[in-house]
């Protein structure tokens, strides 16, 4: 009998586990000096799933993935794969697999290309196997592997996108944030990342939480979606659905 | 001709020291953008504390390592207690702490062992080596150790994944903490490192100038030109700059004057802020308004 009870609470932790998000948030306010910029999000990102946070200019996007890491002052939870975070270090959150990719790219300028990919693996702990994971980014990013040794602050935007998204990729990463990974690119450029972020997803089923001003791109990459106005979310749901509501339709993808 | 190649190589040997100063600078430079002034008189203070060891009857290397190990261990600490709370501070905060620190560490030395010039003694031979008669062993022996402990220096920073680091959290914390770097403490490390590259400084010179109080302000001061020479924000530059400054004084003192040794110093100070004020290989910032 307890046999057949210790079975199913199994069953159950495991179905539990399948269902469990990557990242759940709730409550999540955030506030530079007296100013409060977020009011309570709520959101989501799936296991192995792209969720895209969409607003315009101010509306609190690069603060809630700041918030996340740490690096505001904020309130709220936020648990990453049954763990609580909230509240600890920016250096400890990356160490849970965390990675994010900032605003303005985050570049080491005065360092090497592969110097750039050798810190984004600094806290891994099994260190064998970063010579693979080498091979395995210049793959994505061939443009890296004939520049890995000159100057990161002598790249492109477009190649200092790449180098901030490899860089991220070199932790390993369970959930990969990105800040506006389209901004000041060409068009080209950015249809060529968002195929590899789309490639990266598939292959190594990292999560990703995607805040974007390019709403259309977004919106075709992530599943899910949340619209962030002035700091609270005011429409959510799959990414089909908002794509085709009328509000957004007009005042995001402007047709 | 024999004796200005004395000159230079003699030179050359207080170069050395020069250029670990400058080193130590730089590396502090890096983290805060500003100069440590109490980076000498931690220096002078550690050396005094390898005096006492030997006085207690250590041999000459076992206090040297000992006094290394204690040099990084205070640097770390004030880092930690003295200038972290700081941080954030205005600049001007910074120095003052900095110069409190020189005064400090100055005054203390003079309580503990008196204000008397002591003999320090060298590690090596007082016959000069391979019978040549340009350098004594002292210098030839000192300007060994420093050019050891500039290449274990480049080889830490370059090729160790602390070493990159460190170089990391000094150029970009922010990015640093998002690889899961813990910045404060790479700082700290930094304060340690430069702490310990200022003792072995200063016990290599203290059979020189003497040991008393106010040995390395003067040193100080030609690191600081020879920093300012090579570029204050690149280690390579500064150990150049150190080495140039060391041979100018030398022969500027022998042929010019003792009594201009130091206006040198001041001379290189003022010329290259006027001129190039990034220095030698030193970047030449410019902020977007």
């Amino acid at each position: 009998m307890s046999a057949v009870l210790a079975g199913a609470r199994q069953a159950d932790a495991a179905s539990a586990r399948d269902t469990m998000p990557l990242l759940a948030v709730r409550g999540l306010k955030a506030q530079y000096g007296p100013t409060q910029v977020l009011h309570g999000l709520d959101f989501e990102v799936a296991t192995g799933g792209i969720t895209t946070i969409l607003g315009a200019n101010g509306a609190g996007k690069t603060t809630t993935l700041r918030a996340v890491c740490n690096m505001v002052r904020s309130s709220g939870e936020i648990v990453l794969g049954g763990e609580r975070i909230d509240g600890l270090a920016t250096e400890a959150i990356v160490r849970r697999g965390v990675a994010h990719v900032p605003d303005g790219r985050g570049t080491f300028l005065h360092l090497s290309v592969e110097e750039n990919l050798r810190l984004g693996a600094y806290s891994r702990k099994n260190r064998s196997d970063i010579e693979p994971d080498f091979e395995r980014i210049y793959g994505y990013f061939p443009r890296l592997k004939e520049r890995h040794r000159q100057q990161a602050g002598t790249l492109s935007g477009g190649e200092q996108q790449m180098l901030a998204v490899s860089r991220a990729l070199m932790l390993r990463p369970r959930l990969l944030l990105l800040d506006e990974p389209s901004f000041g690119l060409a068009p080209l450029v950015v249809q060529h990342l968002f195929e590899m972020f789309r490639t990266i997803n598939a292959q190594a089923g990292i999560g990703m939480l995607l805040v974007e001003q390019n709403a259309a791109m977004a919106l075709k990459l992530a599943q899910h979606a949340y619209l962030l106005e002035t700091g609270r979310v005011v429409m959510s749901g799959p990414a089909e659905a908002i794509r085709s509501d009328e509000t957004v339709r007009r005042s995001y993808l402007g047709y | 001709m024999n004796a200005l190649l004395h000159q230079v190589l003699s030179g050359l040997a207080s170069g050395g020291i020069y250029a670990s100063v400058a080193l130590a600078l730089v590396m502090i430079y890096q983290a805060t953008h500003l100069v440590n002034f109490a980076q000498g008189e931690l220096a002078m203070f550690a050396t005094y504390l390898a005096w006492t060891l030997i006085q207690a009857g250590v041999p000459y290397w076992g206090a040297f390592a000992i006094t290394v190990a204690c040099a990084f261990v205070a640097g770390v600490a004030i880092e930690r207690i003295v200038v972290r709370p700081v941080e954030n501070a205005p600049i001007l905060a910074v120095v003052i702490v900095f110069i409190a620190l020189l005064v400090i560490f100055n005054s203390l030395a003079g309580w503990i062992w008196t204000y008397t010039i002591k003999p320090f003694p060298s590690p090596f031979p007082s016959q000069p080596l391979f019978g040549n008669s340009y350098v004594s062993s002292h210098e030839l022996g000192s300007m060994a150790i420093t050019l050891a402990v500039l290449l274990l220096l480049f080889v830490f920073f370059r090729y160790t994944p602390l070493g990159l680091a460190m170089r990391a959290a000094a150029q970009n914390p922010e990015s640093s903490r998002l690889v899961g770097i813990r910045v404060g403490w790479m700082l700290a490390l930094g304060w340690g490192l430069a702490a310990s590259i200022g003792a072995i400084a200063g016990m290599m010179v203290a059979p020189t100038v003497f040991l008393e109080p106010n040995m390395m302000g003067g040193i100080l001061l030609y690191a600081f030109a020879g920093a300012l020479l090579g570029g204050i924000d690149s280690p390579g530059g500064a150990v150049l700059g150190g080495f140039i400054v060391g041979v100018l004084e030398n022969v500027v003192g022998a042929y010019v004057g003792t009594e201009l040794k130091l206006t040198v110093a001041l001379v290189i100070i003022v010329g290259v802020l006027v001129v190039r004020p990034s220095g030698l290989f030193g970047r030449v910032h410019v902020t977007r308004v």
